[in-house]
């Protein structure tokens, strides 16, 4: 899946130099496996399997409620029946008994993007100088964010939580005032809960890639007479962009899907609830109605699909480096 | 969703960003201003302290308060171990944990097997990369999206009226009566384990994919003119040779596993004897307003983690030694 990238290691396996090597040179020549004919029968068994429940669903999405309710999307052969209702009705009616999904697939994005952008460009910052400017504890304080990993976010929830009414509740009313259009709860302490969490772990990853970065590029360019601030920006962001890519794409990922956070910081409203919160409130009220369920489901993987299809590799590296996160 | 909304949530974004660059920026040019004498402090801490602060603050500080909140009780007074005794005496707490030990010991040893069996059989097929692509799509799904997609797979309808639900109808062509799933337990418990299973299957495949490729060839070759059979080559070359990737897999899906909340959450919401610790612990201290409760559960939680991170770093690290 992953092929000439320069990229953030995956735990466990050989390092990808090895391991292409020894693919390209040998599989060609034996092409001896384990793939008899039962084999390839189970395996497709298990593809699909795998695929049926996503592809069930999707099919519901396009049928008439009617249809959805009474016969199973197995007989939509029998029961045909095509309709984009189910879109235009999660996502663009005004209607109160509608999820009105439009403000939340919003808020998902407003709450992605700098939730994103704000831990890279920090991590970034904090991995170089871990990685290029020489202080006394810098081995002690690497292995104490190293160690931050472990830590559970359950574990900060409620002290956060706490925290933010107490301290970030009055400025964000004093915005409000300024203005009016901004409502009083803001994206903000998701923002941050969001970008607290994935330091340890985007600090460890950036590090590992940064610090591999050859020293006689640094140190000419340091001896140059470059400051920190310029190396950084000029050499080793450019330099650096593969891992940034992977780490980026996991974290839009994993905020994007993300209901604990949004669950607590968030407040539930319209403001500032992400698409998965709305799901998860959809699955408890409405628990039967499977022709706003499954378009409303879609709406919310479309964007994970996008990504998952497009950008495979970066996705793959970045999922894997990232899978002990949380 | 009015227009006026939207252009709120714009600006918040978009202010956002700004001023972020902005600080960003305008710190870093100052910085370079600064005095020759102690610029280099100047230029670490910008460097190092934003992050610095942030997890001080909001992670390192919040987990000790977390410890001290687990031996207090709502109202905030010192109770000692009792929330502690709670969780480990009363029946509801008990299924809790409980439940949280079976999906513990059944998710990742289900989800290496099937990713590991998977990988084995499609390594080198033609289409691998489309076979890998379908089982690895779970993953890019979220845990909510996962839950509705599977809550339709489990659903149920009454009486004489046909059944939607795709496992609900299997069990009708058999000539059987359909269950409420989701409602009965212990089975319940099992079910959502399968949608656990259905999203890490494709974690464990794509690793031991890779493993099993870095095995070497001629090691396969050689037992291959020994006569063995494949069974043999798997169990005795390729096992071996892709242990330590075997343990990063099962270590990194327990505590993937040990964590899981949205699955409980969105299916069942912990109800019919289905609830885990995340969930318990989300519920008690945000819902019921029982905070030392809450934050009990948070720190056994962690306490379940930790041996598994230690025992996966000191494997990592071995490994690392050995390359």
């Amino acid at each position: 899946m992953s092929d000439n990238v320069v990229d953030l290691p995956i735990p466990g396996t050989k390092s990808k130099a090895d391991t292409t090597a020894e693919v390209v040179g040998k599989s060609a020549r034996v092409k001896r496996r384990l793939t008899s004919r039962t084999a390839t029968a189970v395996a497709l068994v298990i593809a699909v399997l795998w695929t049926l429940p996503t592809f069930g669903l999707f099919i519901s999405s396009f049928r008439p409620a009617g249809l959805i309710s009474t016969t199973g999307w197995w007989t939509i052969f029998q029961n045909p029946g095509f309709t984009l209702d189910n879109y235009q009705d999660v996502l663009f009616s005004t209607s109160q008994s509608s999820p009105q999904l439009g403000a939340y697939f919003v808020n998902s994005l407003a709450i992605a993007i700098p939730a994103t952008l704000f831990p890279l460009v920090l991590a970034a910052m904090a991995a170089y100088a871990f990685a290029w400017i020489k202080f006394k504890w810098s081995g002690g304080l690497f292995v104490l964010i190293f160690a931050l990993q472990i830590v559970p976010l359950q574990l900060a929830l409620i002290p956060l939580l706490q925290m933010f009414t107490q301290f970030l509740r009055p400025g964000q009313a004093w915005v409000h005032d300024l203005i009016p259009m901004i409502p009083e709860q803001g994206y903000l302490p998701v923002w941050i809960a969001h970008t607290i969490f994935a330091l340890p772990l985007a600090i460890f990853l950036l590090h590992n890639f940064i610090s591999e970065i050859p020293g006689e590029v640094i140190e000419a360019a340091r001896v140059d007479g470059a400051s920190h601030g310029q190396v950084f920006f000029r050499i080793v962001l450019p330099l650096a962009v593969p891992a940034l890519a992977s780490f980026a794409i996991f974290q839009f990922l994993w905020v994007w899907n993300d209901l604990l956070v949004a669950l607590i910081f968030s407040g539930g409203t319209q403001d500032v609830a992400p698409l998965t919160q709305r799901l998860a409130e959809l699955t408890g009220t409405r628990g039967q109605d499977w022709q706003r369920l499954t378009a409303a489901a879609f709406v919310s993987l479309i964007v994970p699909l996008i990504v998952f299809f497009s950008l495979q590799r970066y996705f793959v590296r970045g999922l894997l480096a990232g899978s002990t996160k949380g | 969703m009015t227009t006026a909304d939207l252009l709120g949530k714009i600006i918040q974004v978009v202010a956002a960003l700004a001023a972020f660059s902005l600080v960003i920026g305008l710190v870093l040019f100052l910085i370079d201003k600064a005095p020759k004498r102690g610029r280099d402090y100047w230029q670490l801490a910008f460097f190092l302290l934003p992050a610095l602060i942030l997890l001080a603050v909001g992670l390192i500080y919040p987990a000790f308060r977390t410890s001290l909140l687990a031996f207090s009780n709502s109202s905030g007074e010192w109770v000692g171990g009792e929330n502690f005794v709670w969780m480990f005496t009363q029946p509801a707490a008990l299924v809790t944990l409980g439940n949280t030990v079976i999906w513990v010991v059944v998710v990742p040893i289900l989800s290496t097997a099937i990713g590991l069996a998977y990988a084995m059989f499609i390594d080198k097929s033609r289409g691998e990369k489309y076979f890998k692509a379908l089982v690895f799509m779970p993953m890019a799904i979220s845990f909510v999206g996962a839950g509705i997609i599977w809550r339709f797979v489990y659903d149920y309808k009454s009486g004489d009226n046909a059944q939607i639900g795709l496992l609900n109808q299997i069990l009708v062509w058999f000539g059987a009566e359909p269950v409420q799933w989701l409602q009965t337990s212990p089975i319940n418990t099992f079910l959502l384990i399968v949608v656990m299973i259905w999203i890490q299957t494709g974690f464990a495949m794509v690793i031991c994919s890779a493993a099993i490729k870095g095995v070497p060839t001629e090691q396969i070759e050689a037992a291959q003119l020994d006569g063995t059979n494949p069974w043999q080559r798997f169990t005795n070359v390729t096992l071996p040779g892709i242990r330590g990737s075997l343990v990063v897999v099962i270590t990194t899906i327990s505590i993937a596993t040990l964590k899981v909340f949205d699955i409980v959450r969105t299916m069942t919401a912990g109800n019919f004897n289905t609830s885990v610790i995340a969930n318990e612990m989300y519920t008690q201290a945000f819902r019921a307003g029982e905070q030392g409760r809450g934050a009990a559960l948070a720190i056994v939680l962690f306490l379940l983690v930790l041996p598994i991170v230690i025992y996966n770093v000191r494997v990592l690290r071995q490994q690392r030694e050995i390359r």
